[in-house]
């Protein structure tokens, strides 16, 4: 009878788990659309997961741009297919690499930074102090981080796209001797709007999770520098599972 | 005649009443029924070992925690289980020092200060800023603090930024959550003076929770004493050395031996 006590404890804990969540993510959301706003902290975190990340987001993309074209010349150069490279890199690029590496780099850089630090004003009282000064706690920390996440993710991702097409320029043109107007025209041609579109409401719903886990996590953690440390690793965590998922979901939506 | 009639219910109505209040996490009981009455621009002590839900009640009369049964009102008007806009008006009337000052540390010490008073109170920050180093002048700090931030600061300066911050929008409520923990004894004494001063100049109810007597003896009226999750003894605090309560003499004296058994596992 132990395995099925065992079991039962587990779907309660995730069940209620996945309740607090959702009341979590509830309340965040009604608080985003009633004033009042603090404009001055939704553009600092703007800046923050906008252009601080840029150095991550394009580094990642400007080389997973380059391995791509490297990659797919080895691989069509054996049925003479080396045309089809500057297509295989954008859409690649576009529809897939570009938002979930981006998310993912993110997610350790801005998902830790927000679970460590509201993680830490929790154990501090410092969330409490918010509440006895007539400032809600959702209101002031929770939304502007969930806002920026939302709107900057996607900005992100579409300097991503060119910056990664870039990376495969470079390395068809000037390792593998293409012709760069070919390579671009090669671009260009097959790309649909629908390719990016896609990529950025990717985006949109990453930079979501990403900032909702990073700050549920840190909402909620409990016991000094220890809750601290495993609100972090758990907000980390669960927004990369949580990306890769809805990237399945996602894709099969757009292109089912 | 009817002026006088109003203000003589004012007088009676108790600044901040608890009836019955209970509060458990899990299966542990935490609060067990405490009944307290604090009128207007009292000041009340209550005193208790580490554990016994001191804290707890402090965050259940301002609301961040709900208690399970019971009721709070503050002025009269019932405040248990309000919230949204209600909560926020209640809360307007509070300040509160916390244990470890819990200042922001996003923010110099001016912004900290000042903070009530931008968010809450929407003064402009140049007027907000001035009101800030006044603020901090009352509690002995000069204006060359108000840009640092409060990491550079020592404890006992942190306390006092925290004591600012909590009297900065003139409030009529003021919490001291262990006002003088951690700090060395003549620090201690000096918060010790500014709480009292604070509270007169402003006229305000203080509720503070302490476990350092010569702390609680300086800045209370009246002393309750939290056990097991009830007050088992309220009283002015004249009367704490003869209070003819055991539990009440083996705290104030520090004593090991006595009807309160601290849980120590024998190894």
């Amino acid at each position: 009878m132990h395995f099925l006590r065992a079991i039962g404890r587990a779907t309660l804990t995730f069940l209620e788990a996945t309740g607090r969540l959702a009341m979590f993510t509830l309340t965040a959301l009604s608080h985003c659309v009633r004033p009042p706003f603090y404009f001055r902290h939704i553009g600092r975190q703007m800046v923050e997961i906008g252009y601080y990340s840029l150095p991550v987001v394009g580094l990642t993309a400007v080389f997973t741009g380059m391995v791509l074209a490297l990659q797919s010349y080895s691989g069509f150069s054996r049925f003479s297919a080396e045309s089809a490279i500057a297509t295989v890199v954008v859409l690649s690029i576009t529809r897939e690499l570009g938002p979930v590496l981006a998310g993912l780099m993110v997610a350790g850089r801005i998902g830790a930074a927000m679970a460590a630090e509201l993680g830490t004003m929790r154990v501090t009282e410092q969330v409490d102090a918010l509440t006895t000064l007539s400032t809600n706690p959702f209101k002031y920390l929770v939304v502007p981080r969930l806002l920026a996440g939302t709107t900057m993710l996607p900005l992100l991702v579409l300097v991503a796209d060119i910056i990664g097409v870039f990376g495969g320029y470079l390395v068809s043109v000037y390792r593998l001797g293409f012709n760069p107007s070919s390579y671009i025209n090669n671009t260009w041609h097959y790309l649909e709007f629908m390719d990016v579109v896609s990529g950025l409401v990717k985006a949109g719903a990453f930079g979501f999770v990403i900032s909702l886990m990073g700050c549920y996590h840190g909402y909620n953690s409990r016991g000094g520098a220890q809750g601290v440390g495993a609100a972090t690793t758990n907000a980390v965590v669960s927004s990369s599972i949580l990306i890769l998922v809805l990237n399945y979901l996602l894709t099969g939506i757009f292109f089912s | 005649m009817s002026e006088t009639l109003e203000l003589n219910t004012a007088m009676e109505v108790p600044k901040i009443a608890l009836k019955g209040v209970k509060k458990a996490f899990g299966t542990k009981v935490v609060l067990d029924g405490v009944d307290l009455e604090i009128k207007r621009g009292e000041s009340i002590v209550i005193i208790g070992g580490s554990g016994t839900g001191k804290s707890v009640l402090l965050k259940s009369i301002l609301g961040i925690l709900t208690p399970d049964s019971g009721t709070i009102q503050i002025d009269g008007e019932d405040t248990t289980h309000i919230g949204g806009r209600d909560r926020e008006r209640a809360l307007a009337k509070f300040g509160m020092l916390f244990q470890g000052a819990a200042l922001f540390d996003s923010l110099p010490v001016w912004e900290n200060v000042a903070f009530g008073l931008i968010q809450g109170h929407g003064v402009g920050r140049k007027e907000a800023r001035e009101r800030a180093i006044a603020t901090l002048g009352a509690v002995g700090l000069g204006p060359d603090v108000a840009n640092l931030s409060p990491a550079e600061l020592s404890g006992g300066m942190q306390k006092r930024v925290g004591l600012a911050r909590a009297i900065c929008t003139n409030p009529e409520i003021i919490f001291f959550d262990e006002p003088t923990t951690g700090l060395d004894p003549i620090m201690a004494d000096v918060i010790n003076d500014l709480i009292v001063k604070c509270v007169k100049d402003l006229g305000a109810t203080a509720l503070s929770i302490t476990h350092d007597m010569a702390s609680a003896r300086k800045i209370a009226d009246r002393i309750a004493m939290l056990y097991k999750g009830k007050l088992i003894w309220v009283g002015p605090v004249s009367q704490i050395d003869n209070s003819g309560n055991p539990y009440v003499d083996q705290f104030i004296h520090g004593r090991a031996d006595g009807p309160i058994q601290m849980q120590i596992k024998a190894f």
